[in-house]
């Protein structure tokens, strides 16, 4: 543990740091080979923790270990050095990747229906659609929507499974400020309904800053912790100003990410 | 497949269809000079080793009436069917077990460039040899010659899926049958396509020599007693009534089947 500017918990070894449910991320090495078979180390002694039902953002520059702790939760990479807990061991994980990664062949509620478990095939997902707008759009085929509308079925799908745990990816990256401010909205709504602890990737700080309860910052490559910053106003009270003030004092702590 | 960031269309577009009035006019002008161009030759020829299109209708229709032509076009249809189903059946499976494995395929890639290479002939024969003249060493020597085509195509199919929507499945925890059904196999179609198209073709110009060679029914088993007969019009007879069979087969299964699988491409956004 290199340098948490919030006095991080004391790492004793595995004793866990927070309360159950929450989800608690420990990886000590991750390496890749290089083209040139060259061993890189991704990341160097990751250690944070996402409160259960809260909403946390991953923060760092291009190539810190981002996607790379996304998959190894998601459980799409097992050669790691570390552990991870999950909010409930045995409970799902949904995903919202920086593409869609909707099925072509297959419409849109198809696509949302064939995610879902076992208990829950056949629910009623009309509230679900409505609320993300997708009513229309039921029967139609992923290439006959615009990028917003299929991260919106992304989004969907992702919570149609009711997981304990979300997983996002960058999902609003390359739309439009306008159609990512909207979705944006539309995920807080979406998820406030349907609490689950959610911890999201991006390189946004503003999109982190409006969203997020906690803030979590990465180093450059080897990504190592830099910092923790929780935000504990609550989301609808978070006016443009309080933003800005927020935005600069974080700056001032963490420059170099606005 | 690309997404545009465009807005959302209205309604969805659809391209006219592909096999519309104004080509089939064009294809029947096209049949209709080719038997003209025979009926000239066989005139101008007048001889017992090209019959006239008549004659050739006048042949099969007398194997019609005593039900003979239907019996061995059933035969051979039959023998088709079953080595198509296995050939394509073992050849997916072994195509899709080398492509995803690249040890395996290292291992057993050789086998298979022998195997390409081994004449149909020399493999309808060893069948006949070590398994009998009977109707398994039969559909299965046919089987044995496609599946090595199916292997290489289904091969590519397989290298070609798509590792992220896997990823996604994986996720999402879809069950072995859902995986197969909605994430597999729509994407191996076009791959599933072309070796059933080449698949048909070559299957029953095997069987034909499989046969002749071994058998006491069927298309070619007919081909060749007109041939000692030397009877033309009869082995043209059989010949065009298994080609229209064929034709059918794919006007009425293939092409439909195909619209219907790639539906989803047809509505551009």
């Amino acid at each position: 543990m290199s340098n948490p500017s919030k006095p991080a918990p004391p790492a004793g070894a595995g004793a866990p740091p927070e309360p159950s449910g929450a989800l608690a991320v420990r990886i000590h090495e991750k390496l890749f080979r290089a083209a040139d078979g060259g061993l890189v180390r991704a990341i160097e002694n990751l250690a944070f923790e996402a409160p259960k039902h809260g909403f946390t953002a991953l923060i760092g520059p291009s190539g810190c270990g981002k996607t790379t702790t996304l998959r190894i939760l998601l459980g799409l990479d097992a050669d790691y050095r570390g552990e991870v807990r999950l909010p409930e061991p045995e409970g799902r994980v949904a995903a919202v990747f920086q593409e869609p990664r909707l099925l072509p062949w297959r419409d849109v509620e198809t696509n949302v229906r064939l995610a879902l478990p076992l208990e829950l095939k056949g629910a009623n997902l009309d509230a679900l659609f409505a609320e993300l707008g997708l009513d229309a759009m039921r029967t139609r085929f992923p290439g006959e929507l615009s990028l917003g509308l299929a991260r919106r079925a992304a989004l969907a799908r992702a919570f149609a499974t009711e997981p304990s745990l979300l997983l996002l990816d960058e999902p609003f990256v390359s739309l439009d400020e306008m159609t990512a401010s909207r979705l944006r909205a539309l995920l807080v709504s979406v998820w406030s309904a349907r609490p689950t602890t959610a911890l999201m990737v991006t390189h946004n700080l503003r999109e982190a800053v409006e969203l997020a309860d906690r803030i979590v910052f990465l180093t450059p490559r080897p990504g190592r912790l830099r910092g923790v910053v929780d935000l504990d106003r609550p989301r609808e009270s978070r006016d443009a100003v309080w933003r800005e003030a927020t935005l600069r004092t974080i700056d001032d702590a963490y420059p170099g990410i606005l | 497949m690309a997404l545009e960031a465009a807005g959302l269309s209205g309604a969805p577009v659809v391209r006219p269809r592909r096999r519309a009035a104004g080509t089939v006019v064009p294809t029947l002008l096209s049949l209709a000079g080719l038997v003209a161009l025979w009926a000239l030759a066989a005139a101008f020829a007048d001889s017992r080793v090209l019959p006239s299109p008549a004659a050739v209708l006048a042949a099969g229709w007398a194997d019609t009436v005593t039900g003979e032509l239907p019996f061995n076009l059933a035969m051979t249809l039959g023998r088709v069917a079953g080595a198509f189903v296995i050939a394509m059946a073992a050849g997916t499976a072994i195509g899709l077990a080398m492509g995803l494995r690249p040890r395996l395929n290292r291992f057993f890639d050789p086998w298979l460039i022998l195997v390409l290479n081994v004449p149909a002939l020399v493999v309808i024969v060893l069948a006949y040899i070590w398994f009998g003249l009977n109707e398994a060493a039969a559909i299965g020597a046919i089987a044995v010659n496609k599946i090595p085509n199916v292997v290489v195509t289904m091969r590519e199919g397989a290298r070609a899926l798509d590792p992220q929507l896997a990823e996604m499945a994986r996720v999402y925890r879809f069950s072995a049958l859902d995986r197969l059904r909605h994430l597999i196999l729509p994407q191996l179609q076009p791959y599933l396509a072309a070796a059933s198209r080449s698949g048909l073709s070559l299957i029953w110009k095997i069987a034909l020599v499989v046969e002749l060679l071994g058998r006491s029914n069927g298309v070619g088993f007919q081909i060749h007693l007109y041939f000692q007969l030397f009877d033309v019009a009869a082995i043209l007879a059989y010949t065009l009534a298994f080609v229209a069979v064929m034709l059918l087969i794919e006007f009425l299964l293939v092409q439909p089947l195909e619209a219907r699988a790639t539906r989803w491409r047809r509505r551009p956004a």
